[in-house]
């Protein structure tokens, strides 16, 4: 899974200023030649320090099997070609429109109207579903943009209930450069960026989309056929306009995330209980 | 009153002159924090707080803007207040538990008499929570995930607002219809909108004047739509009742003397003359001033008309007789006096509807106007030195 893979150190390091910030779990899954070597450094393992070093299996355990596999939360499932088709997600603007970088997705032109490809938006929104999925089930903080006054209220009430965070107003200028400033020294930057609508409400590029790269934070966006793919580090071409197709786009996020965290509940509980493990292991069904 | 004890009293003081000098820095003053020093070593833990405080004595800055006050401070303070309270309460000899904050008031201004004219500059004892500003609490937990979805809009208390004001407009508009309704104007009559000021102070953010007015129109837009109670509560919140100024208005019970007849009496003032004077219910028009008929005290046509002008806008010209004493200022600053003196006695004897058109003529109000001073570097009031070129 190379795009999780390579987005693991940038999660540790998720929107920290200091290394004494991190939780506590983060810190030890930390793979290093600091964990074992310190540990001998202190002498031999006794039994009374076997509780932190079970503690940092665990953690191993739970952050690394998902890597594993290559769709850990079976996003597949979701979604196929033909629930897109039904959401209009093929429907791109008319081909005067067009940005120069969206024609490798764009099937063809039916009476001056750009079609997206499906299938090629199918492979892209089964990578970011996954993506959003690890984030989420690491415990990321994700946040929803999106400038289009038509679906702010609908986006809105998805971040509630995925207990993630939105924002659909105006974007002040350093929310993300300036944050210690804005917010505090402490603050928190998002992991995942989710754009739902990646132009603002005058057509130009959502400021968050260069603010996000600037700060190395991995973007999911929903690129139109008059969009710029460029900064977004997974781009899904698709529909941005219809009603359809952005309540699905928020329905399949929503879920998701929800099931990323239902897993990460599942999986606390199975490895915190070492007696309970052998009894639930064949209960839980991974 | 009971004898204070000495420590009960130097602690009090030591909480008093806390707020007293908390108070006066925060105005803009010329005290200096060093000046603290040499006073008691009991409350050195006090002192502490006064310098670590840092308040600022720059003029014309609105109090504690930047200041962040940590909650331990806060819950310290509130803390040494009630005991203080208790302390005063003591000290005057009163019950520590029903210590009103109008006692402490009055406790202070006994205790601390201050000829300041400004009255902000005067030694108070308020709690906390009047004192320092609110401010925000944390907005995220241990882990760093911040408690309010819309948290990173810098807004979240008003957007939040303005996600649920929306929310309830468009579940009306699902089950009603797009269309405003009919609405009786049950109580937007008597209240008013939050003004921004008492907007950002509920919300503990700042707002600027497009959020306001974008805000109000979706109030607006909710309250024509026919709600149900929730969304009724909802726009409830952010009225403000006004109190309705004819209803202000004092009405003097009317008297009886030895003979049987109704009278009522009532005073006035303008300028510097203050008038008193006694309407009888039935009469025949007769006025007396300061035991002279009215035409031998105001020679002066225009004086006279003033006397008139209760009566005559009430159609009352020889209803009604008048007795009234007069001292102070001029001729046409008593006669002013007693045209106030007589209508406020009037409203004793009509209805509440001619007290309402009284109001609006501006019978029943008394005239502020005062003779304005002379200023040095001119020659009266306004006037100037005359100006020569050279």
């Amino acid at each position: 899974m190379a795009p999780a893979r390579t987005a693991l150190p940038r999660l540790l390091c998720a929107g920290v200023r200091s290394a004494r910030r991190w939780p506590g779990f983060l810190r030890k899954a930390t793979p290093g030649p600091a964990g074992p070597s310190g540990r001998m450094l202190t002498g031999a393992p006794n039994p009374a320090r076997s509780e932190p070093q079970d503690d940092h299996d665990l953690q191993r355990k739970i952050l690394d099997l998902p890597l594993k596999h290559s769709d850990f939360f079976n996003v597949k499932e979701l979604f196929s070609v033909k629930s897109l088709f039904e959401a209009r997600v093929h429907l791109g603007h008319k081909a005067g429109c067009r940005h120069r970088f969206m024609e490798p997705y764009i099937f063809g032109s039916r009476l001056d109207q750009d079609i997206i490809d499906l299938e090629q938006t199918a492979s892209h929104l089964q990578l970011a579903l996954n993506f959003t999925a690890h984030v989420a089930y690491r415990k990321g903080i994700i946040l929803f943009v999106s400038r289009n006054r038509q679906f702010m209220h609908l986006i809105e009430n998805t971040a509630q209930n995925c207990g993630e965070y939105a924002h659909t107003r105006y974007f002040k200028g350093g929310l993300l450069t300036n944050a210690q400033l804005l917010f505090g020294p402490e603050v928190r930057l998002p992991d995942l960026i989710i754009f739902l609508h990646t132009l603002n409400n005058v057509f130009e590029p959502h400021v968050a989309v260069r603010d996000a790269a600037k700060m190395n934070i991995p973007t999911v966006g929903i690129v139109d056929t008059n969009c710029n793919p460029c900064l977004i580090t997974y781009p899904i071409p698709g529909n941005d306009d219809s009603p359809p197709a952005v309540h699905l786009y928020c329905r399949l996020f929503c879920t998701t995330i929800n099931r990323a965290k239902e897993k990460r509940r599942q999986m606390e509980i199975l490895y915190q209980l070492p007696s309970v493990k052998r009894a639930e292991d064949s209960g839980t069904a991974n | 009153m009971a004898a204070p004890c000495v420590s009960c009293g130097r602690a009090l003081s030591a909480r008093l002159s806390l707020t007293v000098r908390a108070s006066l820095a925060r105005r803009p003053g010329h005290w200096k924090p060093s000046a603290v020093d040499w006073q008691m070593g009991a409350g050195s833990q006090l002192l502490k707080l006064i310098h670590t405080t840092a308040v600022t004595t720059k003029k014309n800055v609105p109090a504690s803007r930047h200041e962040v006050y940590t909650e331990d401070f806060i819950k310290k303070q509130i803390e040494e207040f009630n005991i203080g309270k208790r302390h005063l309460a003591n000290m005057m000899g009163e019950d520590p538990e029903t210590f009103t904050q109008e006692d402490i008031d009055r406790a202070i201004a006994y205790l601390f008499p201050s000829g300041l004219f400004e009255k902000r500059a005067r030694p108070i004892m308020k709690h906390p929570d009047q004192i320092f500003p609110k401010q925000r609490a944390i907005q995220w937990g241990k882990d760093g995930r911040p408690f309010h979805f819309l948290f990173y809009t810098g807004k979240p208390s008003y957007y939040s607002l303005m996600h649920e004001g929306y929310g309830k407009v468009l579940q009306l508009e699902k089950h009603k219809g797009p269309l405003p309704v009919k609405t009786q104007h049950r109580d937007l009559i008597g209240s008013r909108w939050l003004i921004k000021e008492e907007l950002e102070e509920m919300l503990v953010e700042n707002l600027s004047d497009q959020d306001y007015m974008q805000f109000i129109r979706l109030l607006e837009k909710l309250s024509t739509l026919q709600c149900g109670p929730a969304e009724e509560e909802f726009v409830q919140r952010f009225r403000r009742g006004v109190a309705i100024q004819s209803k202000k208005q004092l009405i003097e019970p009317v008297q009886y003397d030895e003979r049987g007849m109704a009278f009522s009496t009532s005073e006035g003032r303008r300028k510097s003359a203050t008038a008193k004077a006694v309407v009888y219910e039935h009469g025949s028009g007769e006025i007396s001033v300061n035991g002279m008929g009215y035409l031998h005290y105001f020679p002066v046509l225009q004086d006279r008309e003033q006397l008139m002008f209760p009566f005559h806008f009430l159609d009352r010209l020889g209803k009604h007789d008048v007795t009234c004493t007069v001292c102070g200022g001029g001729r046409s600053a008593q006669a002013g006096a007693i045209r106030l003196a007589v209508a406020k006695a009037l409203c004793s004897f009509i209805t509440e509807d001619e007290v309402e058109w009284m109001r609006q003529a501006g019978l029943l109000t008394s005239d502020p106007r005062v003779r304005e001073r002379k200023k040095p570097g001119q020659e009266g009031a306004r006037r100037k030195f005359t100006w020569k070129k050279r």
